[in-house]
């Protein structure tokens, strides 16, 4: 019963939410929505084993003193500040128990929470996601090594389209005539990825919905059960 | 005398252009919308289109100088008769329909036909082929190195005495890239239980966390070593996207696990997390369904698994014949596109489009 009940389960909701994507008649064009919305309600209940989980993880490390436990008390540390701000003066518009705290707003800028939220959380975040740029000119470096005949023919693609991007493309071709403008830089990096790299990326989508349709089929129909945490 | 002429062929004119202003219901929906059509005078400067609610309130839908047109008016209350009101203006003058139509709900979305019978088509091939391969045919099914790797891995991190880390994805458990990771997962764990090696496991959402804590629980109960499961190596870390990489990114530099393997639903973080663990010198193996980010996996990972291929890992690894009869399912809608794509493009080059637009409809 334990394995029969979520593949009975599995079965239906596969069913009844294939149906409702061609029959517009009620109830079947709010089953989706409706089932949206209890995700989202078990997903709210779900937050408090994630934050379970995320203090256990870091009090036991922090208690038996492992390598680099600090961290991990900055990361409690952290998590326990936005949680008290925001629990007792709320953020943005919400109060919190303790009302919008206007004094402590007034000296700050803002709530607590917002100030922590806006020159800590964000600039780390940005940070982070400045790294991309170094770690593409290093992957790219790696890529562009002529090893073979495709890497050749890659690193050639690649610097058509990066050099047709800039304004440098435009200066070192602009100089050819109108019969030979497909040889233009910023014209062919745009046929580049207008048809070669769309028609690749068409046919990974392709593929990729045939594998979605394969696997939710081998979901609903109890053939796929690993997702259950085990096999038959 | 010509003045009187003039008058007449005018009106004569004006004749000639019967004002019309209809509403009908939209087929083949969910009843939410009607199609205004109107034609008018080309003398019209203006044309204002409004519907008058129960309460006898005045909403306008639509505000136009064109003469003849027409217009869809959407989010409409089901089964419900509808009044509108057509105010067309003319230089001097000005004219008032009125008319009227029922929204009625359908039972099947006409537009979606074609996708229909290609989901038909695809749905019977596999299961036609798991029903083969039920009666013992064996398919031929060809080998994916990433997935093949996955032992390598393994073995590496056990004689490195190194973890293995294996990150999910980004997405919930909404998104079946997750549950195909959380099915390659299974496979891992397995394999991980029975070599005796560390797994971690860091999780993004808290759904995640709880269904890869059941599927690592499980796997190491099937490999018969429930003792050596660690319930702490799968957690949570934060929802935040990035927040979640810089978690990571310290997992793979503190730990230095031998293997990362990346399963499920990336965007932008991809390529930090790649390289961060390409800088650690740990095996990688990528797999997922976003085009966008398979380059970075690519460039960065020892093996990637493209697009299907990530969803057809729990079959391959399974050997199941079943799961495998499946993926001759897929190989039979790849061939049913090929063959859409070059008769559509025949079909084209005639200036056919009848089929285009067949397909094409199922994503208006």
């Amino acid at each position: 019963m334990k394995r029969s009940l979520p593949l009975i389960l599995a079965f239906l909701v596969g069913f009844v939410v294939i149906l409702s994507e061609f029959i517009p008649h009620r109830p079947f064009n709010q089953i989706v929505s409706t089932l949206e919305q209890w995700f989202m309600i078990i997903s709210g209940f779900a937050i408090l084993l994630g934050q379970i989980s995320l203090i256990r993880m870091n009090t036991h490390k922090i208690v038996n003193k492992l390598p680099d436990w600090q961290y991990y008390l900055a990361g409690l540390i952290s998590f326990a500040l936005m949680l008290i701000f925001g629990i007792l003066w709320g953020m943005q518009e919400t109060p919190g128990l303790l009302g919008s705290g206007e004094g402590i707003s007034s000296w700050l800028g803002a709530k607590p929470f917002d100030y922590l939220f806006t020159n800590a959380y964000m600039p780390l975040s940005a940070t982070l996601f400045s790294l991309l740029a170094f770690f593409i000119a290093s992957a790219a470096y790696r890529a562009f090594i002529i090893r073979g005949l495709e890497s050749n023919l890659l690193m050639i693609t690649a610097v058509i389209v990066i050099i047709g991007r800039t304004s440098i493309g435009t200066m070192l071709t602009g100089w050819l005539p109108e019969s030979m403008q497909f040889w233009h830089f910023p014209i062919l990096a745009d046929f580049i990825m207008e048809y070669p790299n769309s028609a690749a990326q068409r046919a990974i989508l392709i593929s990729a919905g045939l594998g979605i349709v394969g696997s939710s089929l081998r979901i609903i129909l109890g053939i796929e059960r690993s997702y259950l945490g085990g096999e038959k | 005398m010509k003045a009187g002429l003039l008058i007449f062929l005018i009106f004569i004119s004006w004749g000639l252009y019967a004002n019309s202003f209809t509403a009908m219901d939209s087929p083949w929906d969910d009843g939410k919308a009607i199609i205004l059509n109107w034609k008018l005078s080309p003398m019209t400067r203006n044309v204002q289109i409004q519907r008058i609610t129960d309460s006898e309130n005045i909403v306008t839908v639509l505000n136009t100088t064109l003469p003849e047109g027409e217009f869809v008016d959407s989010a409409l209350e089901v089964n419900h008769e509808h009044h509108y009101r057509l105010i067309a203006q003319f230089d001097e003058d000005t004219l008032s329909l009125e008319t009227t139509a029922t929204t009625r709900e359908q039972w099947f979305y006409m537009r979606k036909l074609g996708f229909l019978i290609l989901l038909v088509i695809v749905c019977i091939a596999i299961i036609y082929y798991i029903q083969s391969a039920r009666r013992g045919k064996e398919f031929y099914i060809r080998r994916i190195a990433g997935l093949d790797s996955m032992e390598e891995a393994i073995g590496r991190a056990t004689e490195k005495g190194r973890p293995i880390l294996y990150v999910p994805g980004i997405s919930d458990l909404d998104d079946i890239q997750t549950i195909a990771s959380l099915t390659i997962l299974s496979h891992l764990a397995e394999r991980s239980a029975e070599y005796n090696t560390e797994l971690i496991v860091p999780c993004r959402f808290s759904m995640v966390l709880s269904a890869a804590k059941e599927v690592v629980k499980e796997a190491y109960i099937k490999a018969g070593r429930p003792d050596a499961y660690k319930a702490e190596n799968i957690f949570y870390l934060t929802d935040d996207q990035f927040g979640y990489v810089a978690g990571i990114d310290g997992i793979m530099l503190r730990e230095k696990p031998a293997a990362n393997f990346f399963m499920g639903s990336f965007y932008a973080e991809s390529l930090i997390l790649a390289e961060t663990g390409f800088a650690t010198g740990a095996i990688q193996t990528a797999g997922t369904a976003q085009a966008h980010q398979l380059p970075f996996f690519v460039v960065s990972c020892d093996y990637t698994l493209i697009g299907e291929e990530l969803f057809a890992a729990s079959a391959y690894l399974s050997k199941d014949p079943q799961q495998l009869g499946s993926l001759k399912g897929h190989d039979f809608g790849k061939l049913m596109v090929i063959i859409l794509i070059i008769v559509g493009v025949i079909l084209e080059i005639f200036g056919i489009s009848v089929l285009k637009d067949f397909i094409a409809g199922a994503s208006s």
